[in-house]
């Protein structure tokens, strides 16, 4: 653009000034990066969740178990195409910090309920061979340092209140970027069988995932699931694992709502600043704007220069914000392993840089009608 | 005595010209001392909830209070004890008695689903059942609407906390147990503490509504004395009848609330460090070019004998004066709008809502105001050096 | 070279004009009843006390303001008549201005700094600093192209104004007192220079001064005392 020098000009006018402006303006892009990195590790599986399964658990509470017999009679209802169940294992691996979930599971119709964990094809029969072999996710693995061969003691103190070991045979990644791939999974025979030694919970699993045939008739098929139950020892609660995350984020808190509000006074704070910088910039020049308009400089392209001006600013710290702050997420979780995942969404990176022009529209908005609506004359006076 | 007063008087003159100034510069002016208000409401606001979340996990526990645990457990949903085993406990010497009895209350605990208030979808709550001593082994409990349940009966008191989350949870409503309704008869407070968030009945009751037997998970006792507990931990850990883990109620809820608080507390502290940046970059453009709008003024005055040292710290006398009112403005917002809000989030130790409050508490106020006068003191320096540097002869033709 | 006040009609042609300025609830009147024509390609001198007008009778001729009363009309255009957007085009095409404070924008090198009013035409950056080199080559500064204005004396300043004030080759070139921050050799390589462009490039110049000696370099002075025309001289 031709008039890119006299608009880079004017910015380094006062390069001291021009810096602080966008420092400050970086930091708050960067504060906002860390922000969305932190809402969606805290809410973010509500949107990963699998808009074809349905999560199903006893009704009265969570932790309460339910029948492996449950599962036969499930898939038999209209509108299921398969089912498999978790169980909270609450194992402990070294020190109650080092938390992770642990699950056992029957391998086939586990992997087949979840297709974004991702098992080389060696490894799943490796652990199909292997009565006592575990998977566990690259983000556990990487933590611990975990490898393939690895044996590794766990101890629960819900089932036999002893450090059972795992074989680790595979370690699965996951496909999308927010997959949590924190969790180790280990085989349900073995499981079953070894609390035999102790006289409950035989024979029941924490919860079951049911897939449906039609996304669209998800509703109808939870509400048949529950009537299947309804009156028997333990009756159910299913619900879409959209709506489950979802109730599961509420009692986390109102994260998106914290988030917003901070973010609030973020901008507000850096929208005050830069725009104390612009109208400033602006008051300084009165005199050179007039002497472009005695040019010959239009209102209309004076408005545009100084516009120009200010979103040139809020777009380069902007910019530079953005960056750092996915250099900086892209490290990997600050609090050590208490989050699911942690990244910085490519679509909050896109939000970020339209609020950057954003920001710089409306700082300039207001020193830029004040040097269109100039006097040339008076301006003159005034260099 | 004269040059140190004199000296005074100096700082005292520039500095006055200064603040007078400052109707002239009124739009940067208030860009840094709201940003810098907008630093101190953040910094408080975000570490109030960490605050909050801790007071109400440790307002349970006074030094004599203890808990015990099957050895092994860190949390009471993990642990497990039989009906000898929590007798043998409530005889251990150590334990306050009186006329009923030891005060010693077995306990256990089941999570039930209830709606939310605010957002309508299902949340967790305990629904605790307790002995006869369960009031007099915890701190500050008391019936604060309605009555306490009738031992046997199936009925309900609830906590205010539980009550202000959860919808149906007054005195006249109804909990869901299992396909069973009971009433809530009463509302207990616990000033504030974990106790709170919770439903309490009869534990014969829930063993029974529940098919536990006679299995408690936990056992609270009130001792003769804080001094009293070692010898007490002692007795239970050596007894070959008991595995047993004895803690003090204020540690075992110290370690319960760690995880959180560490996750809330570094958050904020990266977030207000941050933010603190951006306005000490605020506070230096503001004063840089208050520095730069004055300078011939500057350099009148230093030609008229004003020392340069006086320069300096007027500047950033002027400097620290908008801090602190940044801070305090921002410290007050941070009170008003903050102090004891009420919210609640998940325990993740017992998979359960804890209600709590934000606590704007004195040292953050403290330590709100402590990062606006560094900021002020930072934003000051710098432009306070360049003006008492400048060489005066070229500031005085400065237009 | 031919006489230029010989050459057909007149260039600018200021007819009963009046300006009024309102401070607060007092009406100043800055000029009354002037009336005033300039042929093409001639040298005027404006000289007048402070506040006689003559600054403002500039403005008014260079399309900067309007007139309360009257008419002004250069190179056939009634620029009275015309809004400000089409003033401000009208100005980009036909007027230079020469500041007595230079105005140089301090951010822009010489040469860009002289490139300001090309950049409002649809000109090729080639085809721009064409223009410029050869602007800059008449005032005799091409070796001071990237300096910026802090690096120049101020005479050397004022050499980049014209230049920028020539650069699009207007119809008119308008300088209010050019040499009024110039020491006297400075000065008078300015007036060497306007006295150049006015009689071997025929380039029309109206020059508001207080100094005698710059308006001895004019072809004609005429005086304004309390915004009225007082008296003319040829010299």
């Amino acid at each position: 653009m031709k008039f890119f020098h006299l608009i880079w000009g004017n910015l380094n006018r006062r390069k001291l000034r021009t810096s602080l402006t966008l420092l400050s303006i970086l930091v708050a892009f960067v504060l906002f990066g860390f922000l969305c990195a932190i809402k969606q590790a805290l809410v973010g599986g509500v949107e990963l969740a699998g808009v074809d399964r349905l999560i199903v658990r006893h009704k009265v509470s969570i932790i309460q178990l339910l029948p492996e017999s449950y599962q036969t009679r499930m898939e038999r209802i209209p509108g299921v195409a398969a089912a498999a169940h978790q169980t909270w294992f609450g194992g402990i691996y070294q020190d109650p910090k080092n938390f992770f979930m642990q699950c056992p599971v029957v391998p086939e119709q586990f992997m087949a309920m979840f297709p974004e964990f991702r098992l080389p094809p060696e490894q799943m029969k490796a652990w199909l061979a292997t009565r006592t072999g575990a998977i566990v996710g690259r983000n556990t693995a990487d933590r611990f340092k975990w490898k393939v061969g690895d044996k590794v003691p766990i101890m629960s103190p819900i089932w036999l209140r002893k450090t059972w070991e795992f074989d680790i045979v595979g370690i699965f990644e996951g496909e999308k970027k927010g997959t949590d791939t924190t969790s180790m999974f280990f085989r349900y025979d073995y499981f079953d069988e070894a609390r035999k030694a102790q006289n409950w919970g035989t024979g029941q699993v924490g919860w079951y995932t049911i897939r449906v045939k039609d996304p669209a008739q998800a509703a109808n098929v939870a509400k048949l699931v529950d009537q299947e139950f309804e009156n028997s020892p333990a009756e159910t609660k299913t619900e879409p694992e959209g709506a489950f995350a979802q109730g599961f984020a509420n009692q986390v808190g109102n994260i998106a709502f914290i988030v917003a509000g901070i973010l609030g006074a973020v901008f507000f704070t850096i929208l005050l600043v830069t725009g104390s910088t612009m109208s400033q910039a602006v008051r300084e020049r009165i005199g050179e704007l007039g002497v472009l308009k005695a040019i010959g400089f239009t209102n209309g392209q004076v408005l545009g220069l100084v516009l120009a001006e200010s979103c040139l600013l809020t777009m380069l710290g902007g910019g530079l914000g953005l960056a750092l702050a996915w250099l900086m997420t892209a490290r990997g979780d600050p609090t050590g392993g208490m989050l699911p995942m942690f990244f910085f969404p490519v679509r909050d990176v896109l939000i970020g840089l339209g609020l950057s022009v954003a920001l710089g529209v409306i700082t300039g908005m207001l020193p830029a009608q004040q040097a269109m609506r100039l006097r040339v004359a008076d301006a003159l006076r005034r260099m | 005595m004269n040059t140190l007063l004199n000296w005074f008087s100096q700082i005292g003159s520039i500095a006055k010209f200064g603040l007078m100034s400052i109707p002239q510069r009124r739009g940067s002016v208030a860009a840094t001392v709201i940003g810098i208000a907008g630093v101190v409401l953040v910094f408080v606001g975000v570490l109030s909830i960490a605050a909050g979340f801790r007071r109400a996990m440790a307002n349970s526990g006074s030094a004599d209070a203890a808990i015990i645990l099957r050895s092994g457990s860190d949390s009471e949903m993990v642990s497990g004890f039989g009906r000898n085993e929590t007798r043998i406990i409530a005889d251990t010497p150590g334990i306050a008695r009186n006329a009923a009895g030891p005060l010693a209350s077995a306990e256990l605990f089941v999570i039930i689903n209830l709606p939310k208030r605010s957002t309508g979808t299902d949340a967790n709550v305990p629904l605790r059942g307790v002995e006869g001593a369960a009031t007099a082994v915890r701190d500050n409990l008391k019936i604060a609407e309605g009555r306490m349940f009738e031992w046997g009966k199936n009925e309900v008191i609830v906590g205010a906390g539980a009550a202000r989350e959860f919808s149906g949870l007054e005195v006249g409503g109804t909990v869901k147990v299992g396909r069973e309704s009971w009433p809530v008869v009463g509302v207990f407070a616990a000033n504030g503490g974990v106790a709170e968030s919770e439903i309490w009945t009869d534990a014969k009751v829930l063993q029974a509504a529940y098919h536990r037997g006679d299995s408690f998970q936990s056992v609270y006792a009130r001792l003769n004395s804080a001094g009293a507990f070692q010898q007490f931990k002692d007795a239970l850990t050596s007894n070959p009848q008991l595995s047993v883990k004895v803690l003090r109620q204020s540690e075992h809820y110290a370690a319960q609330s760690e995880g959180m608080t560490r996750l809330i507390t570094t958050l904020g502290f990266i977030i207000a460090f941050l933010m603190a940046i951006g306005a000490v970059f605020g506070a230096l453009n503001t004063m840089y070019s208050a520095v730069a709008a004055r300078t011939r003024e500057i350099a009148t005055l230093r030609a008229l004998g004003f020392g340069s040292g006086a320069v300096v710290i007027a500047l950033m006398i002027e400097s620290l004066v908008l801090a602190l009112l940044g801070g305090a403005a921002g410290a007050a917002l941070a009170y008003l709008a903050f102090n004891n809000f009420h919210a609640a989030t998940m325990n993740w130790q017992s998979f359960s809502q804890v209600a709590f409050a934000f606590a704007v508490t004195p040292q953050l106020l403290v330590q709100g105001i402590v990062w606006a006068t560094l900021i002020g003191l930072l934003g000051g320096l710098l432009p306070a050096i360049r003006a008492a540097r400048q060489p005066i002869a070229a500031a005085l033709r400065e237009l | 070279m031919s006489d230029p006040i010989l050459k057909a009609g007149a260039l600018v042609r200021v007819d009963g004009v009046e300006k009024i300025f309102h401070r607060g609830s007092e009406d100043i009147h800055v000029l009354s009843n002037l009336t005033l024509q300039v042929p093409a390609g001639e040298f005027l001198a404006l000289m007048g006390p402070s506040g006689s007008g003559k600054s403002t009778l500039l403005n008014l001729i260079g399309g900067l303001d309007r007139p309360t009363k009257g008419t002004v009309e250069v190179a056939g255009d009634r620029i009275d008549t015309l809004s400000d957007r089409q003033l401000a085009a009208w100005r980009a095409r036909h007027i230079g201005f020469v500041f007595q404070l230079y105005n140089l924008m301090p951010v822009l090198t010489a040469e860009r700094n002289v490139e300001l009013p090309l950049l409002l035409t649809s000109l090729t950056k080639a085809q721009r600093q064409k223009h410029v080199e050869t602007a800059l080559a008449m005032v005799g500064l091409s070796h001071r192209a990237k300096h910026y204005p802090r690096t120049l004396s101020g005479g050397e300043q004022q050499r980049v104004g014209i230049a920028r004030g020539i650069v699009t080759d207007p119809t008119l070139l308008l300088c209010d007192e050019p040499t009024g921050d110039l020491d006297r050799k400075a000065g008078d390589e300015i007036l060497n220079l306007l006295q150049a462009l006015n009689r071997e490039h025929g380039k029309t110049i109206i020059m508001v001064t207080h100094d005698p000696h710059a308006s001895a370099r004019a072809a004609r002075t005429v005086h304004l005392t309390k915004g009225r025309l007082t008296s003319e001289a040829v010299q």
